[in-house]
């Protein structure tokens, strides 16, 4: 079986964001990047795929050089194949741009079975590129994955658990697909020492907008459909109200103010 | 026309929901300022009455695709069938709730058509003869607006809640039928069976939401709120610490790794505030922080603050409710 897993390096939310506000992107000077905390699900998804069912993996990911460190930690985790999209054309792409170049490499790379993504990064946010991915490949769409009940390369089969507004729902589809997974799905494992070192020695091979037959006019900033045109730090929220006194006191207090809200049924 | 605003009507195994109608009474707005139609569009196995009903809550048009192969909800075929109504009438704008399912079809559809999309929008404005779509990023941090100049239609998924629920009037809609054929061997995904959740949390829809965190101290300390909650006719949310610590399941899970929500009140109980926890819950109407230390940053972020021991203060709550409300 082959399976793909596409990472994505996201600044890390514990540390500060840093924005260039007039130019509508981030600035990644002097920022921690970490690999898309839903994206450590989907490698140990992979790696639990290929050890239950044999296969082998690559791990995919678009982004500037230094989104190879996302494709390291991954090789320190045993995949076996990487690549990283990486182009100037690439550059402020919008969702269907990210899912179409990285439609190209999954074709690229060739005859994959399944494809682990996570649910939604956390910086961009949209938790859209799986389900585009899928549509664009024309693979199966499974998303909001919590749990991977079984799979039959032979057959062709794929049977999983969605978690949806009420309830679980169990999807069976055939192969190829795209699966986005959700939080819970498993325990994602930590490299080794030994991992971690012969990692740091393979080298990482990079796919240009050319190797993978993109057509530059629909990716990055230029092509994007979508543009952000705005920048805001919200306005923080009016500074709320202490409600003090005996604890009797503020209970009723606070009872009232909910109850004129006209909210409770 | 060109520059109709359509709404897409969501719903599950034809069963009517007001939610499902919730994104028409933005629509309406939308359509009034480019002085064009407000329409619907549903697919379905058998959706006559979702399609009346849409009328009743404002759409001047309903565009139905029906067959048997939409029965059971499928992301897959229900976007094949809307990227084909919304490249054969090109409106200016197609909403979708941002529900699991709305995402699923918008999502799919954009990809069909070639377009990216605006996902889990919290405001919709006209502004030189397009939409602009406002969302957070960055867990909530940052707000940024999009526009998608290319894409006829423009596509967002809205947040639930977001916008007002339309009153529902005596209008009538016309219907008008498409003919979609999909054959089921064509859709790659089978419904095998559906698992209704025990506890049936829908924190999504909920209108409110009492929430615990590390500061709970234990599974029992949920037990409490579960009785504030269903004393309200609310749901039960959580912090990562408190799904981390095994007190009660990740679906209940609220902020940046969890689910985002829009309450009209939301109780914060033994949580301090962090950023990611924010993410999910800062656009709630009104939030209640209940926390014994006075310089938790959850209050920063708080309608209503109580600085104190949950263990004390929601009991009393409960109390004063139970007299209150004759409950
Ligand atoms: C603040 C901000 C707002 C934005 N708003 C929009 C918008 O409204 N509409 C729009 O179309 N674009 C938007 N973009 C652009 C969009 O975020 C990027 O195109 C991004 O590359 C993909 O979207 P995402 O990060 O939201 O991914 P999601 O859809 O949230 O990611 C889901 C999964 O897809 C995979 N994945 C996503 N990106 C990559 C990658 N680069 N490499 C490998 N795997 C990946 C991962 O497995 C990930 O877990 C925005 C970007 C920013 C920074
Ligand atoms: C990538 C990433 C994603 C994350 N995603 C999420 C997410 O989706 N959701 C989320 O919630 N967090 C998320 N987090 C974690 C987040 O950073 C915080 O660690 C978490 O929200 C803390 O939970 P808490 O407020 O319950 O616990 P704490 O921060 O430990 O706060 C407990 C609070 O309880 C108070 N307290 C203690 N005892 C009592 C008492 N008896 N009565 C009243 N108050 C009391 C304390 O004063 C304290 O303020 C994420 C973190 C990262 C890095």
């Amino acid at each position: 079986m082959k399976i793909a897993v596409c990472l994505k390096q996201v600044p890390d939310t514990e540390a500060e964001v840093k924005w260039d506000i007039p130019k509508g992107t981030l600035s990644r000077d002097g920022m921690d990047s970490i690999t898309n905390p839903f994206d450590e699900f989907a490698l140990e998804e992979a790696l639990l795929t290929k050890e239950n069912y044999d296969g082998e993996i690559i791990a995919i990911s678009m982004g500037p050089e230094g989104a190879k460190d996302v494709l390291r930690n991954a090789l320190a985790l045993t995949v076996d194949e990487t690549a990283l999209c990486c182009d100037d054309a690439f550059a402020g792409s919008d969702t269907y741009a990210t899912a179409y170049v990285l439609a190209s490499a999954i074709k690229k790379a060739g005859d994959v079975d399944v494809v682990f993504c996570g649910k939604q990064s956390t910086d961009g946010n949209t938790g859209v590129v799986g389900a585009e991915l899928a549509a664009i490949l024309g693979f199966s769409q499974l998303t909001q994955v919590g749990k991977v009940r079984s799979i039959d390369a032979g057959a062709k089969k794929i049977v999983v658990e969605r978690a949806v507004e009420g309830g679980i729902e169990v999807v069976e589809a055939k192969l190829p697909a795209v699966v986005s997974v959700i939080k819970g799905i498993n325990e994602p494992r930590l490299p080794n020492l030994m991992g971690i070192r012969k990692a740091s020695k393979i080298d990482i091979p990079q796919w240009s907008a050319g190797d993978l037959g993109v057509d530059t006019g629909k990716v990055g900033a230029a092509g994007a459909s979508t543009k952000v045109v705005e920048i805001a730090v919200p306005p923080p929220r009016g500074a709320g109200e202490i409600l003090k006194g005996e604890l009797e006191e503020v209970a009723n207090m606070i009872t009232d103010k909910l109850i004129d809200l006209k909210v409770i049924k | 026309m060109a520059n109709d605003v359509w709404v897409y009507i969501e719903h599950k195994e034809g069963a009517i929901s007001p939610m499902s109608f919730e994104l028409l009474g933005i629509g309406k707005e939308l359509a009034a300022g480019f002085g064009s139609n407000l329409c619907a569009f549903v697919i379905g196995a058998g959706v006559d009455d979702l399609a009346k009903e849409a009328g009743a809550y404002g759409a001047a048009k309903v565009y139905a695709v029906e067959g048997d192969v939409f029965k059971d909800f499928r992301g897959e075929a229900y976007a094949k069938a809307a990227a084909f109504l919304l490249d054969k009438y090109k409106p200016e704008v197609a909403l979708f709730r941002a529900t699991t399912m709305g995402t699923d079809v918008a999502a799919a559809a954009a990809a069909q058509l070639g377009f990216g999309l605006c996902t889990d929008t919290i405001g919709l404005a006209i502004d030189g003869g397009k939409v602009k779509m406002a969302r957070a990023a960055f867990g909530g941090n940052f707000s940024v607006s999009v526009v998608n100049e290319k894409a006829a239609p423009q596509i967002a998924t809205v947040r639930p809640k977001a916008y007002a629920m339309p009153e529902k009037g005596a209008g009538t809609a016309e219907v008008v039928k498409e003919s979609f054929a999909l054959a089921d061997a064509d859709v790659a995904t089978k419904v095998v069976e559906f698992l209704a959740s025990a506890s049936a949390v829908n924190l999504v829809e909920a209108d409110i939401i009492v929430s615990g965190g590390r500061g709970l101290g234990n599974e029992a300390g949920f037990a409490m709120l579960q009785q504030l909650a269903d004393m309200l006719g609310g749901a039960v949310g959580a912090s990562r610490a408190a799904v981390d610590s095994e007190w009660i399941p990740y679906e209940h899970q609220v902020g940046q790794t969890g689910k985002t929500v829009k309450p009209k009140i939301y109780i914060a109980c033994g949580i301090s505030g962090a950023i990611q926890h924010l993410a999910g819950m800062r656009t709630s109407d009104c939030i209640v922080a209940i926390n014994k230390d006075p310089d938790a940053p959850i209050f920063k972020a708080a309608t209503f603050g109580i600085v104190g021991d949950y263990k004390e203060v929601v009991p009393k709550m409960i109390e004063k409710f139970k007299g209150k409300l004759g409950r």
